[in-house]
């Protein structure tokens, strides 16, 4: 059988990568794939739950997130080549014209 | 009947509208707006002699509802009775000599219809004020005939001086025009209602009973109100700006400044009589200070060489004998002046503008001399209403101000009677010195223009006027005879209180004769001579008029404007500067935070994640 | 068994992450990410969930991936990319990323690991059937909860609202990836359309 804990601290690590890549990495690709990884973590842990509690709910809010990051996804990637194009690079860092 | 009350202050309205809105030609202008006043004075004159046999009579109209809160309800409702008919004919019909005057005086003014729109106005308002049935409407109109007053003196508006003397006008009796409305509201406290009628019959039936409630407060209403009077007719506190107001044209001196609105104060006095009457000692200040006044304005007068001081001054002091007249208690011989006054002082200003008209805008006195050869018939004017002014018997002003006078001895003053003899003397040296001045001597400048025919029938009929305007209407006495009687007991005056103030002015004229004329006395100009001499400081002092403007620059405007300085950076703004700073510190700070790089932004979000996930493990 | 293969598919599933994220060459962290979905795919089949794992296979490693692999192809300029990526990332300047990551991660567990019960294991559908058709006799008509057929009634049933959002959320997020990628007129210097409505048509695909 499968220790609830160990689901946990993979789902939760999982997430903590994807926050290192997004904070640490300055391609925007590679921030859209870190984005992909820390949704991954996340739904790791509902279908976890889904099975823990024995209903369909965690399930459900899988297809959800799965629908959610599909389009977030197309959105990021359009505002990829959108941003390749205007720059011919893709570091964020240098795309400060909304500083305050 | 009403329908004619009613028409009589809509026609001068509608009229002005018609001129500041259509703005027609020259003609066109003289015809409406000395039609609309003729006509209003011409109703006026049908009501006097519909009403002429009744002594006491009550006409109302009401024009529609104003407001309506509460229990207040407040109408355009027009009230006319026997006091309020004498000024209403004093105003429409002076009103329209005045603008029949104007037609001839201001034709070469390129903005004549802005005139005649703004004259029409006043006199609109000028008569809301004296029909108006409640506080309120008369606060309208009185509104109103000091916004005329300011447009009017200010109407040559390209000279600065000229604004000055508006904005002076305006803000003096602004001063005023506060204290009245707190007194407004203060009666309605009081009284609970506004209606000027209502409120004279509460205060007849505290009169008759013999316990004062509420003294205080009412005395305090009266001094309000009768602040608010005298800073529209230039009463010794705030008579300043008068003198200055003579900026405006000639036809507006004669009508605002000395026929007309200046007496709004006596009126609104005169009109409250039964009110004041439960104030006996602010009655008696009102005296006084018609006393101060009425010298102040006789002395200063005989320093002036600009004719239209002189008679501003003259003004001043002849709402002073009027304002005495109302402080001992005889409201009817205040109105007799106010109309005797109103004819005289219209035609003296008439004159004076024919004159300076004749003469090439020049106002100063001693520069005329020798003018009864060229210009007789206005030498014969300007006599009559110096003699009217200065009250030589069987002129109209001598039957008013002998009357005033009597009534002050009736009153048991004969301080403020002798105030008022010397008062008399000071008028009739002055009236007498410029009429000499000006048309005896010799000719120091020759006239050139012609008075022009309808300035002349304008003269003709207030010359009339003046002489045999001594009539007293009986209504007017009927209105005003109970506090008359109630004041003379069986007093009767000594020979020499009866001869005094008749045989005064022949006097004095005499006198001024000898002085004038015979040269007794040479006048002194402030500019000659360097030694300052106790006479010529004294000159100097009266004339500024009493150094009042000079009083107030060092107690109002001195302090005013060193509390400005102090205050430069304003101190209430100070707590408001340092909210300003700290929140641009607070922005400096918290704008570093803001870079503009998503990288940081995700990783303050983290940051923020963390330390709440540890704030949480810590509770 | 069960347990030994959930343990080798987690410590796979992280290395991939791990490579992905620090990866220098885009196509190589997309492999990783591929490997890493087919890993979790292969963990919800040892939760018991048959129908997650084929959706993230087919939604995750097939279509997302697809048009990550579009987008690379578009954009990689080979080596020369990976040199620029170089300059862009390197782990010795992302010390405070990872100190950040390692301290979420000890707080996450920290909060989760407290008000876990004891005996919370994750045992496979059939085990637990028995005890949740007990469980939700009386509740729900759905004899097997973990089936997809009392998924899809679940969803059609009570879940119906979230159904529709879903379909909004991709019809915007369609209409809004086609106006962002479009074209502008300034912008001539690469030509794109076809790319552009070949990405527009996966990701119609990939939302259906």
């Amino acid at each position: 059988m499968i220790e609830t804990l160990w689901v946990i601290i993979l789902s939760f690590s999982l997430f903590a990568i994807g926050i290192f890549g997004l904070i640490s990495r300055r391609n925007l690709l590679f921030i859209l794939l870190s984005l992909e990884i820390m949704l991954n973590g996340i739904i790791l842990l509902f279908v976890a739950a889904s099975n823990l509690h024995g209903n369909n709910d965690g399930q459900i809010m899988y297809l959800l997130v799965l629908t959610l990051a599909a389009s977030e996804v197309a959105v990021g990637l359009a505002l990829v080549i959108q941003i390749y194009r205007q720059q011919q690079n893709l570091d964020v860092d240098t795309l400060t014209k909304l500083r305050g | 009947m009403t329908i004619l009350l009613g028409l009589i202050p809509l026609l001068p309205l509608f009229s002005a509208c018609l001129l500041i809105f259509w703005q027609p030609k020259l003609l066109l202008t003289q015809i409406i707006a000395v039609g609309s006043i003729s006509l209003s004075a011409l109703l006026a004159l049908i009501l006097n002699v519909q009403l002429w046999d009744q002594a006491q009579f009550v006409l109302q109209v009401s024009l529609g509802q104003w407001l309506s809160i509460d229990n207040l309800s407040l109408g355009f409702t027009l009230y006319l009775d026997p006091l309020s008919l004498i000024m209403v004919t004093i105003i429409t019909c002076v009103g329209a000599l005045i603008h029949l005057y104007s037609a001839s005086y201001m034709k070469d003014d390129p903005d004549v219809c802005r005139f005649f729109a703004y004259l029409n106005l006043f006199v609109s308002a000028m008569l809301f004020l004296v029909l108006a049935d409640n506080l309120i409407l008369l606060y309208l109109g009185w509104e109103g005939v000091g916004l005329c007053s300011y447009l009017l003196i200010g109407f040559w508006y390209r000279e600065q001086k000229n604004s000055q003397a508006a904005n002076k006008a305006f803000i003096i009796t602004r001063i005023g025009d506060t204290a009245m409305l707190i007194g407004i509201i203060l009666l309605f406290y009081q009284f609970d209602t506004l209606n000027i009628q209502q409120i004279q019959l509460q205060s007849q039936q505290l009169l008759q009973m013999d316990e004062l409630p509420t003294t205080e407060i009412i005395s305090l209403c009266c001094l309000l109100l009768f602040a608010g009077a005298a800073g529209k007719s230039a009463q010794v506190p705030l008579q300043s700006w008068l003198p200055d107001a003579m900026a405006g044209p000639t036809p507006v001196s004669a009508l605002i400044h000395a026929a007309t609105m200046v007496t709004a104060g006596i009126y609104l006095v005169a009109r409250n009589m039964d009110l004041f009457q439960l104030a006996p000692d602010v009655l008696h200040f009102i005296a006084i200070i018609g006393v101060v006044t009425l010298i102040l304005g006789a002395t200063s007068a005989l320093a002036q060489s600009d004719l239209k001081r002189i008679l501003a001054y003259s003004t001043i002091s002849q709402l002073g004998y009027m304002f005495l007249a109302l402080g001992v208690g005889s409201a009817s011989a205040a109105v007799f002046h106010l109309m005797t006054h109103a004819f005289f002082k219209a035609l003296l200003f008439l004159s004076a503008g024919a004159l300076i008209y004749c003469m090439h805008h020049e106002q100063n006195i001693f520069k005329m001399g020798g003018l009864r050869k060229s210009q007789p018939l206005l030498a014969f004017s300007f006599g009559i209403g110096c003699a009217a002014l200065a009250s030589l018997p069987m002129t109209s002003g001598f039957f008013s101000k002998e009357l005033i006078l009597e009534q002050t001895l009736l009153a048991h003053q004969p301080l403020l009677w002798w105030g008022g003899v010397i008062g008399a003397f000071f008028t009739a040296l002055y009236s007498a010195k410029l009429f000499f001045i000006v048309f005896f001597g010799k000719l120091n400048q020759p006239s050139t223009h012609n008075t022009p025919t309808a300035m002349v029938i304008v003269l003709m009929i207030l010359m009339l006027l003046s002489l045999v305007g001594g009539v007293q209407p009986q209504g007017l006495f009927t209105h005003f005879s109970a506090p008359a009687d109630s004041a003379s007991p069986g007093h009767t005056l000594s020979l020499f209180q009866h001869w005094l103030p008749i045989l005064l002015p022949i006097f004095t004229v005499t006198l001024a004769w000898f002085m004038f004329i015979k040269g007794y006395f040479t006048p002194t100009t402030p500019s000659e001579g360097s030694s300052v001499s106790l006479k010529q400081k004294l000159h100097q002092f009266l004339l500024s008029g009493w150094d009042f403007d000079r009083l107030y620059r060092l107690i109002f405007i001195k302090p005013f404007k060193l509390v400005t300085e102090y205050n430069r950076r304003d101190i209430i703004d100070l707590a408001y500067r340092q909210l300003e700073t700290f929140s641009s510190l607070l922005y400096r700070q918290l704008n570093r935070f803001q870079t503009g790089q998503l990288r940081h932004y995700s990783a303050s979000l983290v940051i923020f994640c963390v330390l709440a996930i540890a704030w949480g493990l810590i509770q | 068994m069960i347990e030994a293969i959930f343990m080798i598919t987690a410590i796979v599933c992280l290395i991939s992450a791990l490579l992905t994220v620090t990866a220098h060459n885009a196509v190589h962290a997309l492999l990783y990410l591929v490997t890493m979905m087919i890993a979790i795919a292969l963990i919800f089949f040892l939760f018991g969930s048959p129908f997650a794992a084929a959706l993230q296979i087919i939604v995750y490693a097939g279509a997302v991936m697809v048009l990550f692999v579009f987008v690379t192809m578009m954009l990689h300029q080979g080596e020369k990319s990976n040199l620029d990526e170089k300059a862009l990332f390197s782990l010795k300047n992302a010390k405070g990323p990872l100190l950040l990551a390692t301290i979420l991660i000890a707080e996450l567990l920290m909060i989760s690991v407290q008000p876990l019960e004891m005996n919370s294991s994750l045992v496979p559908l059939s085990a637990i059937s028995n005890e949740a058709e007990q469980d939700s006799a009386q509740r729900d008509n759905t004899s097997q909860p973990n089936s997809v057929k009392s998924l899809a009634i679940q969803l059609y049933g009570p879940y119906r609202l979230l159904v529709i959002i879903a379909a909004m959320l991709l019809l915007s997020a369609l209409i809004a990836a086609i106006h962002i990628a479009r074209k502008t007129p300034k912008h001539v210097d690469v030509d794109l359309s076809p790319e552009e409505t070949q990405l527009a048509n996966k990701q119609q695909k990939a939302n259906s």
